[in-house]
């Protein structure tokens, strides 16, 4: 009887504190509000439609064209900027390299949204999205399917993400029991999501292996996935500078004044990692344009389309990188870190929109509603952020 | 029409209906047996009789071919026709081709499927399943002949190609598009057969075809085999697509996944292990 009272008890109070949690805290006429909000609304009204009147209704997609900027941003260049979860904690985990321990979780949050938005953003895109349900429950395996592999890898990544982040949402909830215990899956979580994030980074690419008559041949190569994969390292880790940059001024507050000291060592030590990995991907870029006989193609506007993006936006920002360790200056970093991001996003749009078909008649251009949803789906993923930061403890170190 | 004549046509009839039954018998076909159509562009009239007959038989698009001037621009197949033909000027006068699924011996469409709602079946033909399919479009992607179409106006879509007539085969009939063909431009058998006849046929008038059979080797080998009077590429074909089957390409990839998927958990594990002991050691 007396177990069963305090068991009352408690939930009660859970669910008022969740209550009391959910409610909105600050300022509403915030400018991220006001812009915001009616582009979230906006979305809808367009998803509305996508839903009811097809695909062809609010894209501009067609047969020439089968995937289009909710594919080549949203989920292939997305899943690229959220990986720098797996990088850090490789750092952490495995190599133990303390330093970045304070902004393990923080990382590891972004990661997991990234990956519940932008890879969710792809069920947006099917056609038949009720029979997702048939490669998950296992009635129709397409085993020699890389997009089967990739969506997989998916769902078991978000999976470890989540364990690996719930000791702050127990912390939050003061369940110390729970923490404990899932303190201790947190070594296994990492191991899995390394091994996974290694395989569905370089699987995006491999998903345009058989497209090989259609991508033009200075973006096709056999060696994709190893590229997807490297520049994947590189894109996380750019991601983290940014959007560590922005949380950095955005969420002063929160941030452990233990942290905030070394915030720029941080910061110095993620652009090296940057820089190391930029060249190294650059090494393979020119191995593989030298090895492919490349030179006459360069001659013309695709050619200067593929110069500026691998010189312009890999080998500049790399030595900016590089530049910027050696005289510590973070201005030159987080410029380095746009210039890198812009960087695997052309790379991902030309593989998956820009170069492919790229003779083809009528060219494919995103609809203004494409870029709305895209919007919304960014939008949505930092109202979610934004409600974990300012609840959870999530700008604490981990220790 | 004479006696002899008209016990011609019977038997004739009579054998091919035969042999499509035969084609589908209980016993499961080997991979060497599956069945094509070959396509002799020389015989090819232009007349769209397939074109019709492909509409009717599967309740899509059946084209006005007196009127709608389909010939007059190179067109192909969409949501709404699985098969068209397209005319080309040649120095050899004008030539029609045939556009269709090319059935694949080992399909791309069907190793993109994350479904499995794209299928080889085991007699030959290339189909799709809709109570698979999710509407992913990566066999789309894949298909190196840009086969597969969407329907991108509806609010549950079906991808729309060729099925060599499937369920007419079943019941022991050919492809509504070769039962329709008045010239014989289109033959329906098992692939080994129209390889042999395709050669004979090249063979006996050198100096008619060129000398080459296009779907012999392209992509791995497709069900749909061709032959033609002027240089493929003349004629709407692309040359360019090499001769490993498209799912190799995916297939090194693949092949790694379990080894990843396996080795660097115990890697990785390993590793945090030795540097555990290190910082161990300094503290
Ligand atoms: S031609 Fe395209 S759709 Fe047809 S079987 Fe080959 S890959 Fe599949
Ligand atoms: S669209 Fe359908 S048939 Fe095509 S690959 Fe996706 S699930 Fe398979």
């Amino acid at each position: 009887m007396n177990n069963e009272v305090t068991v009352r008890d408690e939930s009660k109070r859970f669910i008022k504190f969740i209550i009391q949690e959910m409610k909105p805290r600050g300022k509403w006429l915030t400018p991220f509000n006001i812009i915001s909000i009616p582009i979230i609304l906006l979305g809808l009204v367009i998803l509305y439609f996508r839903f009811v009147y097809g695909l062809g209704s609010v894209t501009n997609l067609s047969q020439e064209f089968p995937w289009g900027f909710w594919i080549g941003f949203d989920v292939v260049t997305g899943v690229a900027f959220a990986g720098g979860a797996y990088v850090i904690t490789f750092v952490v985990y495995i190599m133990r390299v303390d330093k970045y321990h304070s902004i393990v979780r923080v990382t590891v949050l972004n990661g997991l949204l990234a990956y519940m938005f932008y890879a969710g953003a792809l069920v947006l895109d099917l056609g038949r999205p009720w029979h997702i349900i048939n490669p998950i429950i296992g009635n129709s395996f397409g085993l020699s399917s890389v997009l089967f592999l990739v969506a997989w890898h998916f769902l078991i990544y978000m999976t470890a993400e989540f364990v690996e982040f719930s000791p702050v949402i127990a912390e939050w909830l003061n369940w110390k029991k729970t923490e404990k215990f899932v303190k201790s899956l947190t070594l296994g979580a990492v191991i899995l999501g390394i091994s996974l994030s290694t395989l569905h980074q370089s699987g995006l690419g491999a998903l345009f292996l058989m497209a090989k008559p259609k991508i033009h041949p200075l973006w096709y190569s056999e060696f994709i996935p190893i590229l997807f994969f490297v520049s994947s390292i590189y894109a996380g880790l750019s991601m983290i500078i940014f959007e560590g940059t922005i949380s950095h001024r955005v969420f002063k507050d929160l941030i452990d004044p233990k942290s905030h000291h070394s915030f720029d060592d941080i910061m110095l030590g993620l652009g090296k990692g940057a820089a190391i990995t930029m060249f190294v991907y650059y090494f393979f870029k020119a191995l593989i344009f030298i090895h492919g006989q490349h030179w006459t193609l360069i001659t013309d506007g695709w050619g200067l389309w593929y110069l500026t993006e691998v010189i312009g936006f890999v080998l500049i920002p790399g030595f900016m990188y590089a530049f910027g360790v050696r005289n510590r200056s973070l201005s030159i970093i987080r410029i380095a870190a746009i210039l890198s991001l812009i960087g695997i996003m052309l790379n991902r749009l030309n593989t998956s929109i820009i170069a492919y078909n790229w003779n083809a008649v009528v060219h494919y251009i995103p609809s203004w509603q494409e870029f709305v949803v895209t919007l919304m789906v960014i939008f949505a993923e930092i109202w979610v952020f934004r409600w974990i930061v300012t609840r959870m403890p999530v700008f604490k170190s981990s220790h | 029409m004479d006696r002899r004549d008209f016990l011609k046509t019977t038997a004739a009839v009579g054998a091919t209906a035969l042999t499509g039954k035969k084609l589908f018998a209980k016993e499961p076909l080997k991979p060497e047996e599956f069945v094509g159509v070959l396509v002799d562009t020389t015989r090819c009239i232009g007349c769209r009789e397939c074109e019709m007959a492909c509409g009717e038989a599967h309740d899509l698009l059946v084209p006005d071919v007196q009127n709608d001037n389909a010939l007059e621009q190179v067109r192909t197949t969409s949501d709404e026709q699985w098969m068209v033909i397209n005319r080309f000027e040649t120095d050899k006068g004008d030539v029609f081709v045939k556009k269709q699924c090319m059935h694949c011996m080992q399909p791309a469409c069907a190793a993109a499927c994350p479904t499995e709602a794209m299928k080889k079946t085991k007699e030959g033909p290339v189909i799709w399943r809709g109570d698979k399919c999710m509407g992913c479009r990566f066999c789309m992607v894949s298909c190196p002949f840009d086969i597969p179409k969407f329907e991108y106006d509806e609010w549950n879509p079906k991808i729309e190609k060729c099925t060599l007539c499937f369920d007419r085969l079943q019941d022991g009939e050919r492809p509504a598009c070769v039962e329709a063909c008045p010239t014989d431009a289109l033959i329906f058998g098992t692939r080994t057969k129209l390889i042999e006849d395709a050669r004979k046929r090249i063979y006996n008038n050198p100096d008619d075809y060129v000398h080459h059979i296009y779907g012999e080797h392209e992509a791995g080998g497709t069900g749909y085999l061709y032959l033609s009077a002027v240089p493929f590429e003349q004629i709407g074909f692309r040359t360019d697509l090499g001769t490993t089957p498209y799912p190799e390409y995916t297939k090194e990839f693949l092949y790694s996944v379990p080894l990843v998927l396996f080795g660097l958990p115990a890697l990785l594990f390993g590793f945090s292990h030795l540097t555990d002991k290190e910082t161990d050691d300094s503290e």
